[in-house]
């Protein structure tokens, strides 16, 4: 393949590919600086009016708030409990182990609303009112499996030597836990616990089917589609795609940086 | 990544049979409980409302439980379009998505290792569209192809649409926002398959005067196929079940309609529960059914 295509032909077609991706985003950005009306359709000319008065637009700002704080309260309940079954799952044998996978797969594997219709059914059949906590408990249902994916395939790279060690040292299961495994573990729980909160943050099927009346940012973003949504909804979105390019591109530098020191010590 | 790990298939062995019981009974309880919980037993919840009727005392939406299993055969007969276009368009979806993401797949897994800071830039790259809003990414396309659009009027004067025709509201519409939104999906499982890629394989085949074309289909294509399972899965199962790019308000019309489009307007504006019940356990049916075949096929089952 790579003799016959051409040196250049691979590298130009990434750029494109990486124009062809990146094209919504931009769009995005720029009309967060549109000096629209009600709409935000056409380009009327540019203004930062939006970014500084985000949370005139009525809703917006509610809308983000409700997200975070879901966001937030599903992603902590969502990595504890992952992370106690990753841990489970790599460092010791027991029975129905194959089905706990299927179990842990299976809401990965199902489409979201279908998961979305169950739980709303269920709610529906208990008489529970939907709101906020539904939605939590929806989202933490959704990221759960996610969590332990992502935990698991740390705690199998983590070697069992350095608890052995531990424990040989006279420290009690406790103190192995938090001294040991759990900072080793840290990088992989905070992946996951990054992926969850953007799941959550970001979900809009499920959450539909099992929000009641109360908005979420998606939530706030479909509804306005119909009547046109405003620039502030553009200026949210783009504030959290700079946070969390932000996050990733430090985490990777900090990787890059921690790497090189410890190749400059062998 | 997740994605990441979903796509790696060596499957974690337990490295140390240590002590079990109690421990793994603490450790596991909470988690599986809370799945058994709000996964599975919404599911069964889903089985028995698709099975009820309208309360004959009753008013508008208002169902008791029965046993109704006509309730499948009547949204069988009243949605096989949006059905049988669901799955039409998925497959479509996710074969557009495989062949845009396999080159570049390939390029920063294989091509771009020499350069580790390059390679960690295009995957970032890759997953920044997960950074915002789906639903504004959607709109944003939304807006670049609508009836005003540059975009637009150029094919029309150009003579590739006719000066009635427009891209919002068609099949085509629907399937490139499809493609485009579950691409990262598809790229980095293949990404993780394709980084291990060991080169020398690549090049014991050219030694042995295979040409480029049959290195990749002999070499480099098998040794990709988990990730292309993996990719492959991953964008299928949530473009079936997507309702957000065929929606009216979205990329779509009435005549995009898919099943889950189906699926929320019958739950959630005329509340006829039974019906968009019956048709949640029919995706989740039809869709277990496949991905099971599909995996047994292609033989890679201990994938997951």
């Amino acid at each position: 393949m790579r003799f016959s295509l051409g040196k250049l032909a691979l590298p130009l077609y990434a750029v494109i590919a990486f124009i062809y991706l990146l094209i919504p985003i931009l769009y995005t950005f720029v009309f967060s600086f549109n000096d629209s009306l009600k709409t935000n359709l056409i380009w009327r000319g540019f203004t930062f009016d939006k970014w500084t008065n985000v949370c005139q637009r009525e809703g917006v700002c509610e809308a983000f708030t409700n997200s975070v704080f879901i966001g937030l309260i599903s992603t902590i309940v969502a990595t504890a409990l992952g992370t106690a079954i990753a841990i489970a799952l790599v460092r010791y044998r027991f029975k129905f182990r194959s089905s706990i996978n299927l179990l842990l797969f299976l809401p990965m594997a199902t489409p979201e609303v279908v998961l979305g219709a169950g739980l709303a059914s269920q709610f529906f059949n208990l008489g529970v009112q939907k709101g906020i906590w539904t939605i939590i408990i929806a989202h933490i249902m959704f990221c759960l499996s996610f969590v332990v994916v992502t935990v698991k395939a740390r705690v199998a790279s983590l070697d069992p030597a350095l608890e052995e060690a531990g424990r040989d040292l006279y420290a009690n299961p406790r103190q192995v836990f938090w001294k040991i495994t759990f900072p080793l573990l840290l990088p992989g729980i905070s992946a996951a616990a990054l992926l969850s909160f953007a799941l959550s943050f970001d979900d809009f099927i499920i959450t539909n089917f099992n929000a009641g009346a109360d908005m979420t940012f998606p939530r706030y973003v479909y509804t306005a589609a119909a009547r046109g949504v405003p620039a502030e909804a553009n200026v949210i979105g783009c504030a959290v795609f700079l946070l969390a390019i932000f996050i990733v591109l430090a985490t990777q530098i900090n990787s890059e940086v921690k790497r090189k020191r410890l190749a400059k010590k062998h | 990544m997740a994605f990441a790990a979903f796509g790696s298939n060596n499957s974690s062995k337990p490295s140390k049979p240590t002590k079990t019981g109690k421990v793994v009974i603490a450790l596991l309880a909470p988690g599986l409980a809370y799945l058994g919980a709000f996964f599975l037993t919404p599911l069964i919840a889903l089985i028995m409302v698709s099975l009820q009727i309208p309360d004959p005392a009753g008013g508008y939406a208002e169902y008791v439980p029965a046993l109704e299993i006509g309730n499948y055969g009547y949204v069988i007969a009243e949605y096989l379009p949006h059905i049988l276009r669901s799955f039409a368009y998925a497959l479509a979806a996710t074969v557009l998505a495989l062949l845009i993401s396999y080159p570049l797949a390939y390029f920063i897994g294989v091509k771009a290792r020499p350069w580790p800071m390059l390679q960690k830039l295009m995957l970032t790259l890759v997953i920044a569209p997960f950074f915002i809003s789906f639903l504004l990414r959607t709109l944003a396309w939304k807006q670049l192809f609508s009836n005003e659009s540059w975009i637009v009027t150029t094919l029309q004067d150009s003579g590739l649409l006719d000066q009635t025709q427009y891209v919002v509201g068609t099949p085509f519409m629907v399937i490139f926002g499809l493609t485009y939104n579950f691409i990262p999906f598809m790229t980095l499982p293949l990404y993780t398959s394709l980084e291990r890629l060991d080169i020398r394989y690549l090049e014991a085949g050219s030694d042995l005067y295979a040409s480029p074309a049959k290195v990749f289909r002999k070499v480099t294509l098998p040794l990709s196929m988990p990730g292309i399972i993996s990719g492959t899965l991953l964008t299928f199962i949530p473009i079936a079940g997507d309702y957000v790019n065929a929606s009216g308000d979205f990329l779509g019309s009435s005549s995009t309609a898919m099943i889950g489009n189906v699926i929320e307007s019958n739950y959630l504006q005329i509340n006829d529960y039974p019906s968009a019940s019956a048709l949640s356990v029919l995706l989740m049916g039809v869709i277990l059914v496949l991905v099971s075949v599909y995996v047994r096929k292609s033989g890679t089952e201990d994938l997951l």
